[in-house]
């Protein structure tokens, strides 16, 4: 056990954990956020994803000790459902789940490569999700909702 | 420990309905209830069992068929709120609770919208109760039945006095029976069925807060980790527990006959107790070769039953001009659910509660009773929704293993299973080889045989037999087995439930013609195997595997005859549903008539374009569908590229289209993932995919094709199942349109690169060799 330091969504947590522990297990169990979720635990599909550094990160596979001083935003600290980021109100106008354990995976991926580059080709967001698993397979929806964001940043 | 009704609604924050003495779950007795269900104590012949109107005007409705992420929830809403003449937000839903919902057995089988949206059950007990109230207020006011109409929960008399449900009814019961009499509004009526209403859980999802059973905490609660063992026949030989005393955050191992568990105060802490536990197992009998599993399974001696036989089948077969035959094999699939499956379990010396993502609460909760040696009254199951489940997934077995070690620690245990635990173990879609054979003469089809090999071991576990599914088995439970059987038995009616019948059979049994088709000689065989492996129903379970079949073996015909595919379809459907969603399918789709392939691939070009038809009568009457598939075929790749896929749907009148439109869409990709790559592998002693590299699904990146979803939404007929008709064509379709863009006939599932390319390179020989 060690006490770290992370900051999540805006807010720093001084927690008493195992070092090694996967940055996910704090996220969900000490922290109690519903974003990321456990799906395989390999880094094989994304649904554990936060943003980390500006950058998709898959956190079943990150150990918490390793996050320093670099913020994480999970799906929830994205936006509220009174005010949802506006790539979560594209996924909510199109409808764009079904069971929806996949969206953090998802919307965040979709995020942090459109926040690299905004200019991103259709083909250059469908690359960027490409080890983005929804096995209810709402693609269709999905890349409608992601390219609508797309399009209202750009203008 | 008595739990009545009123003490758990107290629980559950959610309004307070007096209940009598009926509440009382000390004196039950397992009987047979309806929908197949046993008794419970919640009468589905009491409207207050389904419908309660609290003090606030809020209504409450209970219902046993739940929501996987497939807009169940937001349809019974829209029902409830159409029927009540109420709006949305005046409906609260709650879904499968033992303590307060009434049984509906299991959310399965496309069975939702034929039970509750027709005239039984949810459906009529919401129509019951909206009858009740205005007769409540014609007392109330003294004029007539007919005098009142009903809006945002108010009642309007002709003479406009407003009456409030609450003034009326709130706070106490109906005392009265649903009403088998009682009308429903009419489709043409409705304002909120019926109407694209964007599904109620799309903010908290989108947003991260939706309260999924993975999300479950319970004050004290620790974390589990099955142990299982690493190979199918393995038994448990011995457990060191010495070797994770120290292990941090370590509670308690818990052995159960070859059931192990390590239990710890942190996931990762399980986690990694469950790493270092030194278990010794004893290899189990080897298992048959997964390069000639179809040979093995033929071969094997089977539960044979004769589902249709018009005794005419050899007559034909022997004096026809020709023959057709064809052999399609389907692989074992996963659910493999993006979550891996997971409960949390508060087991008390004399009661528990599980928050399990189950399709079946009170099936699960009699199984929880036998393994918790706990009666029935005291297991209370909540359903809370998992990950996408497309059938039985891991959440029966995970519902048990947390039950077990809640139990052995006395405190309430959280389980999430490893994505190998989950791939491993789980009750695969089964394995299928289909023959088929065909007496074609003067250009008519005269004659069809199909005989199937459907691999099967356990199942759902049903409300007696947890040892269907990989937990209950490790108890020592026995799983269902088929029993070969020396005579086949012979069906009494014409059922197709499982599709076994393809949809151009007239269906001849006891004097009547009940299939889809009018072709009257024919003959099914389906022989069931034992399965090395455990199977249950995965999304279409053997429908799948036979329309693909069926569907794939009309083509054939189709080019045997040179006839265009869609003409012969037509030429021996005789359901004029069927007619119609594939005269819809192909109008819109554009279907150039043809009587052969196209076989761009044979004019040099690199991608070969081609269009493949199939349709189905979903269970032969639960849904109607037709899909045009067209596709894009990269020869020297192997790779199938989709392009637009056109789907006419008939499932009566629509609760949601929007709804409707989302399933249909993720069925169709679903489809083409299972069609394209899915498929269970295994060695001489495990299976070998078990994750998403050794079994491969499409991921965000795939070339989704254009999916046009053409609705009929026939408002006079009864409203039927709508999640597993799309999913049911793919594969068939798909396999057409290859074959119309190449001259290549894949009669194997998946399609996969190799076995394209493989194909591909025979032809080219054997081009050469003419």
């Amino acid at each position: 056990m060690k006490t770290i330091s992370i900051k999540v969504n805006g807010q720093t947590h001084q927690l008493d954990v195992d070092p090694k522990t996967p940055l996910l297990f704090v996220l969900s169990d000490e922290l109690g956020l519903r974003g990321p979720k456990f799906g395989c635990g390999l880094a094989q599909c994304g649904s554990c994803t936060v943003i980390y550094r500006g950058r998709a990160l898959r956190s079943c596979v990150f150990p918490v000790e390793a996050v320093g001083e670099g913020e994480i935003t999970t799906l929830e600290g994205l936006g509220t459902p009174e005010k949802p980021h506006s790539l979560q109100q594209a996924f909510i106008e199109e409808g764009a789940a079904q069971c929806g354990f996949c969206l953090s995976g998802v919307i965040l991926t979709a995020k942090a490569a459109l926040d690299e580059k905004p200019q991103a080709s259709e083909a250059e967001i469908r690359e960027a999700l490409g080890g983005v698993l929804c096995r209810c397979f709402a693609h269709t929806r999905m890349l409608r909702a992601i390219l609508k964001y797309a399009g209202q940043r750009k203008s | 420990m008595t739990l009545s009704r009123r003490k758990f609604l107290e629980m559950s924050g959610v309004l307070v309905v007096a209940f009598g003495s009926g509440s009382s779950l000390t004196s039950l007795a397992v009987g047979q209830g309806a929908f197949d269900t046993h008794a419970s104590h919640i009468d589905p012949d009491k409207l207050d069992s389904w419908i309660a109107i609290g003090s606030d005007g809020k209504i409450t409705a209970y219902t046993g068929k739940c929501d996987f992420g497939q807009g169940m929830y937001t349809a019974q809403v829209q029902l409830i709120a159409e029927e009540l003449c109420a709006s949305l937000e005046q409906v609260d839903l709650i879904q499968c609770d033992t303590a307060i919902t009434p049984d509906q057995g299991t959310t399965s089988g496309s069975q939702s919208t034929p039970t509750n949206f027709n005239m039984e059950s949810l459906a009529l007990a919401a129509a019951t109760a909206r009858e009740t109230l205005i007769t409540m207020a014609s007392k109330h006011v003294g004029e007539p039945v007919d005098a009142f109409t009903m809006n945002e929960g108010i009642i309007t008399s002709r003479s406009g006095r407003k009456i409030k449900f609450a003034e009326l009814i709130g706070g106490r019961r109906f005392d009265v029976a649903v009403s088998p009499a009682a009308k429903r509004r009419s489709p043409k009526e409705w304002r909120i069925l019926g109407k694209p209403i964007p599904s109620l859980d799309r903010s908290a999802l989108m947003t991260g807060r939706f309260p999924f059973v993975q999300n479950v905490r319970v004050g004290g609660m620790l974390h589990g980790r099955v142990v299982r063992p690493p190979e199918i026949n393995a038994v448990l030989s011995d457990v060191d527990q010495g070797s994770v005393r120290q292990s941090p955050g370590y509670v308690k191992t818990v052995i159960n006959k070859n059931f192990v568990g390590v239990v710890a105060e942190k996931q990762w802490q399980a986690i990694e107790a469950a790493r270092l536990l030194k278990v010794t197992w004893k290899s189990g009998l080897e298992l048959p070769s997964g390069d000639r599993f179809y040979e093995w399974l033929r071969s094997q001696s089977s539960e044979t039953e004769v589902v249709l036989d018009s005794n005419d089948i050899d007559r034909h077969l022997s004096g026809s001009v020709q023959n057709l035959n064809a052999t399609y094999v389907y692989p074992y699939q996963m659910h493999a659910s993006l979550g891996t499956s997971c409960a949390v379990a508060d087991v008390k010396k004399d009661r528990a509660t599980i928050w399990s993502a189950t399709q079946s609460v009170y099936p699960t909760r009699s199984c929880l009773s036998k393994i918790l040696s706990l009666p029935l009254e005291s297991v209370r199951v909540i359903y809370t929704r998992g990950s996408g489940c497309y059938g039985l997934n891991g959440a029966d077995a995970v519902s048990f293993d947390a039950a077990l070690m809640s139990q052995a620690v006395g405190r309430p245990v959280r389980v999430q299973l490893s994505r190998q635990d989950e791939m491993a173990w789980e009750n695969y879609g089964a394995a299928c080889v289909i023959d088929q054979q065909a007496a074609i003469k003067n250009g008519d089809i005269t004659a069809w045989s199909c005989e199937a090999w459907q691999a099967s071991r356990g199942g759902r576990p049903g409300y007696d037999h947890p040892g269907n599914v990989i937990t209950g088995m490790l108890l020592g439970y026995v799983a269902n087995e088929v029993k070969p059987n020396p005579i086949p038995k012979r069906v009494k009616e014409f059922r197709n439930g499982d599709n076994s019948v393809p949809s151009y059979f007239a269906g001849f049994v006891n004097g009547k013609c009940e299939g889809a088709g009018s072709l009257a000689s024919e003959r099914v065989v389906v022989h069931r195997v034992r399965s090395p492996f455990f199977t249950g129903p995965l999304r279409s379970p053997i429908r799948l595997q036979n329309t693909f079949a069926h569907e794939s073996f009309m083509d054939e015909i189709a080019t045997s005859l040179k006839v265009d595919p869609v003409a012969l379809r037509l030429r021996y459907l005789r359901d004029p549903h069927m007619i119609e969603v594939l005269k819809l399918a192909t109008e819109r789709a554009a279907w150039k008539t043809r009587s052969s392939a196209r076989r761009d691939a044979m004019n040099g070009e690199a991608a070969a374009y081609g269009r493949g038809v199939a349709c189905v009568a979903y269970e032969g009457d639960n849904g109607f569908a037709a899909l045009v598939a067209e596709v894009r075929v990269f020869r020297t790749e192997g790779r199938v590229v989709p392009m637009r896929f056109t789907i006419a749907i008939d499932s009566g009148p629509v609760s949601n289209p929007d709804g409707l439109r989302n399933q249909t869409e993720g069925g169709i990709l679903q489809g083409l993932s299972r069609a394209l790559c899915e498929r269970v592998t295994w060695d001489g002693r495990k299976i070998t995919s078990t994750d998403w590299e050794s079994y491969q699904s499409l991921y965000l990146d795939m070339e989704t094709p254009e999916i046009n979803v053409v609705i009929v939404n026939r408002a006079d007929g009864p409203a039927t199942g709508a999640g597993e008709t799309a999913i049911t064509l793919v594969a068939a379709a798909v396999g057409n349109a290859i074959y119309d863009a190449t001259g290549i006939r894949l009669r194997e599932v998946p399609f996969t690169p190799d076995r394209i390319k493989a194909a591909v390179k025979k032809s080219t020989a054997e081009n050469q060799l003419v």
